[in-house]
């Protein structure tokens, strides 16, 4: 049992779409590995296991003393992700007999060692794994590792293996830490339940279905009074948990985000559960998606930080009030003690989220479509009498983004992209006609899009654009300007940094077009005419 | 020895090898799609590639006339002595070496070294110029054992019975090795095959190469019948399970067998459950070792990743010369789709352009 196996169980999850099999791959790990491999595995595949000593740059330092430096940018130009590139380029030494290391070896191996030892040790467990192995301690160690399951599906299987209900492990989840083994044996019946005192526990937050289909628009329409209508802020969804076992805030799949927001910890102040977006607000107005960026990711959360983008929660949902479990009751009812809890406790940066009034389904669509700022991104309607139950239940809630605005532009550049695409063309710029005086037409760039497609739509395009280059300029190819793209995107603004004096917020190509001729694609003043007629 | 848009000529010799259009007189290295093409006059090959021809074009556009040359036997053709030897590659592929006015080209063709039971053993020749594919000319590619690939699909088939394994690999070759190194690992239950790889299948025991039991997946099933062949190993071309050949099968887990499969992103942008790391063609290790055994002092590349090939030559003192020819290496390349998918297929798996929040 080793790195080995547990590569096996990644690229297996990595590739299978299906939940189904995707549990199967994870109980079969559960009942064939030995402790304290299992837990320890278990802990990666959550997301527990975090190591500081190695870092990328030293992997990049042990291939360069092993490979040719230009075979190893050919490769990595053709890979893409390098840690991936670095696993399959490693050179097996011959005679190498020693056995791989087992999961726990490796985080045994990385507490006790040395800054100084870490190199060579590393160097010597990729010397035992096939490229597989090497690859998943190079992402395990580096903190990359890209688990094909959320943590929620990893503790479904493991509650389907053990014939427990999941909502048990999840209670006692906070109380236990890798490898687990007091919890592998409580599910084996050896031992006791494990203790989770008062830890603060992640609940499984609601969600909604997009709100498309003209059944689902028509049975609201019928009957708009069942239905509450808010905003859908573009920030981040939140579950704050509090009381007297702590305080934490997580992320919508249950991660602990607490530590970049510290001075929301200072404010929960109270003893309940409550769901809402985080969001980045100055003087009551909401800022854009990109503020709140600024203040992910930080090693370090500085009173500049939290002065130049003061975070604040928009509440949607009471879930806990103290030890009371509201999520069985109707929407409506939720809402009233979400309200007067709130006025009671009245905690800083933190207000309910306004609910809209509506008589009917076309008031909201106009209000929809006419909310232009960028921190909204559309409604949420919810049934009146909606328990909040956990996942994504259909008819229960809907979220009804605003219709974005499109053009069909012309294909004009292709990039390749990064990381896992950068073997494809990726990354399409694309322009419409611009009419001269003169009558003659040109086609101007006005905007760059690299997502919207779907995986088939990618490899399409990355072939066609391969077929129909007419020029190369280092990694971006100018292609034949005939393929039309119908691009979708959220605003457009003027801008004089870009040639056609017009910048898209958000551009995504909505679908290809190759049944519509070049000469047909938009002209730029139709986008001008969707500029904003908003001011700053 | 030319370069010419139709690939090499051998100007003493007057014929072309592998040529993409219809030419007079060829020599082709094996049967595969960008190697050989109907409608030829005069076709020399070997006696098993010719066979591959027939079945594949037709008794009446492989070649007006076909010339059998059994491996290591040499004929001399306008002064120049022609020898056919084993490529590893697949059923009757070949190396061609030609020798005029004492100095010898071999012409590899597509090429691998391991070993492959369905085919001979690639045979070393040295040579003053040996002319290379460098499909998997990049130091990434390394190919795993056969065996262990198999195994992993085995051990797929065992921890998902209820579901079919699909596993797609090309007509001519791929689907033969599989079968064969299934069959040496111990499968002896039958193997099911999409109607595209029968005929080859069929060929390739005619010519002695023993497949084991073999049937066809069946067709014609009522609408409403269950799905078929839970717990079994299907082969079809690249891209059937995207097919709606694909919805009579239980649940099936899509393998793809190619060594494309080594570059994750690359396996999972095909929608493969199970990547099998299975190549016809030479890789990296194996793409220098027989340079070092050839001992030419002059390597041609004609198609693949040149550069990094190139590259390494230089390293090790070698003339390399990147020929760069056109509509090579498509056999190991296929499953793309030609045209876009339809509206709706992409709508349904359009992804959400931010879903992180
Ligand atoms: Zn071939
Ligand atoms: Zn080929």
């Amino acid at each position: 049992m080793s790195v080995q196996a547990f590569a096996d169980l990644l690229e297996r999850l990595v590739f299978t779409p299906g939940r189904n099999a995707k549990i199967a791959l994870m109980r079969r790990w559960f009942a064939e590995q030995p402790d304290p491999e299992r837990g320890v595995g278990l802990a990666a595949l959550t997301g527990e296991l975090s190591f500081t000593t190695a870092k990328p740059s030293l992997i990049r330092d042990l291939v360069a003393t092993r490979v040719d430096p230009v075979l190893l940018a050919l490769s990595h130009d053709y890979v893409g992700d390098f840690a991936e590139t670095v696993a399959l380029i490693w050179p097996e030494r011959e005679g190498v007999n020693a056995a791989p290391p087992t999961l726990a070896e490796v985080v045994e191996g990385l507490e006790l060692a040395s800054r100084a030892e870490v190199p060579a040790l590393m160097e010597g467990w990729l010397d035992t794994l096939d490229a597989g192995g090497r690859l998943a301690l190079i992402k395990l160690v580096t903190g990359g590792l890209r688990v094909g399951a959320s943590a929620r599906l990893a503790k479904t299987a493991l509650a389907e293996w053990a014939g427990q209900d999941i909502g048990e492990i999840e209670e006692v989840w906070h109380g236990v830490a890798p490898p687990y083994l007091p919890l592998f044996r409580w599910l084996e019946g050896k031992g006791p339940r494990p203790d989770p005192k008062d830890a603060p526990v992640f609940r499984p937050l609601m969600l909604a279905h997009p709100l498309e289909a003209p059944a689902d628009i028509a049975a609201i329409e019928a009957n708009p009074n069942d239905w509450r209508a808010e905003w859908k802020w573009d920030g981040i969804r939140v579950q704050i948990t509090a009381g007297p076992g702590g305080r934490r805030l997580w992320s919508r799949t249950g991660e602990d985000i607490s530590g970049a927001f510290p001075e929301l910890a200072e404010s929960m102040d109270f003893h309940a559960v409550l769901d809402g977006e985080l969001l980045v607000v100055r003087d009551g107005v909401v800022a854009p998606f990109s503020d709140l960026q600024q203040r992910l990711n930080r090693k370090v959360i500085g009173p500049k930080l939290m002065r130049d983008y003061p975070v604040a929660v928009r509440l949607y949902d009471l879930l806990l009030d103290g030890e009371e479990d509201l999520r069985a009751l109707p929407f409506d009812t939720r809402r009233a003690r979400l309200e007067a809890w709130a006025a009671r406790h009245a905690p800083p940066r933190m207000e309910v989220s306004e609910m809209i009034r509506f008589a009917s389904l076309s008031d909201l669509s106009v209000l929809r479509d006419t909310a232009r700022e960028a921190s909204i991104e559309g409604l949420m309607l919810k049934r009146a009498d909606s328990p909040y139950v956990p996942g994504r239940v259909k008819g229960l809630w809907w979220k009804w983004k605003r219709a974005p605005l499109s053009v069909d532009a012309v294909l004009m550049y292709a990039q390749r992209g990064h990381g896992k695409r950068s073997s494809y063309y990726s990354d399409y710029t694309f322009g419409l006609w611009r009419t001269y005086e003169d009558g003659t037409r040109e086609l101007v760039p006005v905007g760059k899009a690299y997502s919207g497609f779907t995986d088939q739509e990618l490899i399409f395009l990355d072939r066609w654009v391969r077929n129909h280059t007419t020029g190369r300029f280092g990694p971006v190819r100018e292609v034949e300007k005939s393929f039309v793209l119908e691009v979708i995107f959220d605003a457009a603004q003027l801008s004089n940094r870009h040639r056609s004096g017009v910048a898209m917020r958000f551009p995504r190509i909505a679908r290809l077009r190759p049944d519509k001729p070049a000469d047909e694609a938009d002209l730029l003043e139709t986008l001008l005419g969707m500029v904003e007629k908003r001011a700053g | 020895m030319k370069v010419t848009p139709l690939g090499l000529y051998c100007e003493p010799g007057g014929f072309h090898i592998d040529p993409s259009r219809p030419v007079d007189r060829a020599i082709i290295s094996h049967g595969h799609a960008d190697h050989a093409r109907p409608g030829h006059g005069a076709v020399l090959a070997t006696p098993d590639t010719l066979a591959i021809m027939r079945a594949r074009f037709g008794e009446d556009r492989a070649g007006d006339s076909q010339q059998p040359l059994p491996y290591g036997q040499t004929i001399t053709s306008n002064g120049v002595r022609i020898t056919l030897l084993p490529a590893g590659h697949v059923l009757g592929s070949a190396q061609i070496a030609l020798e005029w006015q004492g100095s010898r080209i071999v012409i590899s063709g597509d090429y691998k070294r391991r070993r492959d039971p369905t085919c001979a053993g690639f045979v070393p020749l040295e040579c003053d110029v040996f002319v290379t594919e460098a499909t998997f000319a990049l130091p990434v590619f390394r190919h795993p054992p056969d065996s262990h690939e198999i195994r992993r699909l085995l051990d797929s088939v065992a921890l998902f019975p209820d579901r079919a394994h699909v596993v797609g690999a090309y007509a001519l070759g791929k689907t033969q090795r599989i079968i064969a190194l299934l069959r040496e690992a111990g499968w002896d239950r039958p193997i099911y095959l999409h109607g595209a790889v029968e005929k080859l299948c069929t060929l390739y025991e005619s010519l002695g190469v023993p497949l084991g039991a073999l049937l066809p997946v069946p067709k014609g099933l009522k609408r409403g019948h269950p799905p078929i062949l839970a717990g079994e190993i299907v082969i079809a071309p690249p891209s059937a399970e995207a097919t709606p050949w694909a919805r009579r099968l239980a649940d099936p887990v899509t393998c793809a067998a190619s060594g494309w499969m080594t570059v994750r992103q690359r396996a999972k942008l095909k929608g493969v459950e199970l990547p099998l790391i299975i190549s016809d063609h030479a890789d990296w290790d194996e793409l220098l070792e027989t340079i070092g055994e050839v001992r030419a002092p002059e390597i041609w590349v004609t198609h693949g990743r040149d550069d990094a090939l190139v590259h390494a030559l230089s390293l090790r003192g070698i003339r390399g010369r990147a020929l760069h020819l056109v509509g090579r290496g498509d056999e190991e390349d296929e499953g793309a789709p030609e045209a876009p998918p339809t509206g709706e297929e992409a709508d349904a798996a359009r992804m959400e352009p931010r879903s992180a929040h």
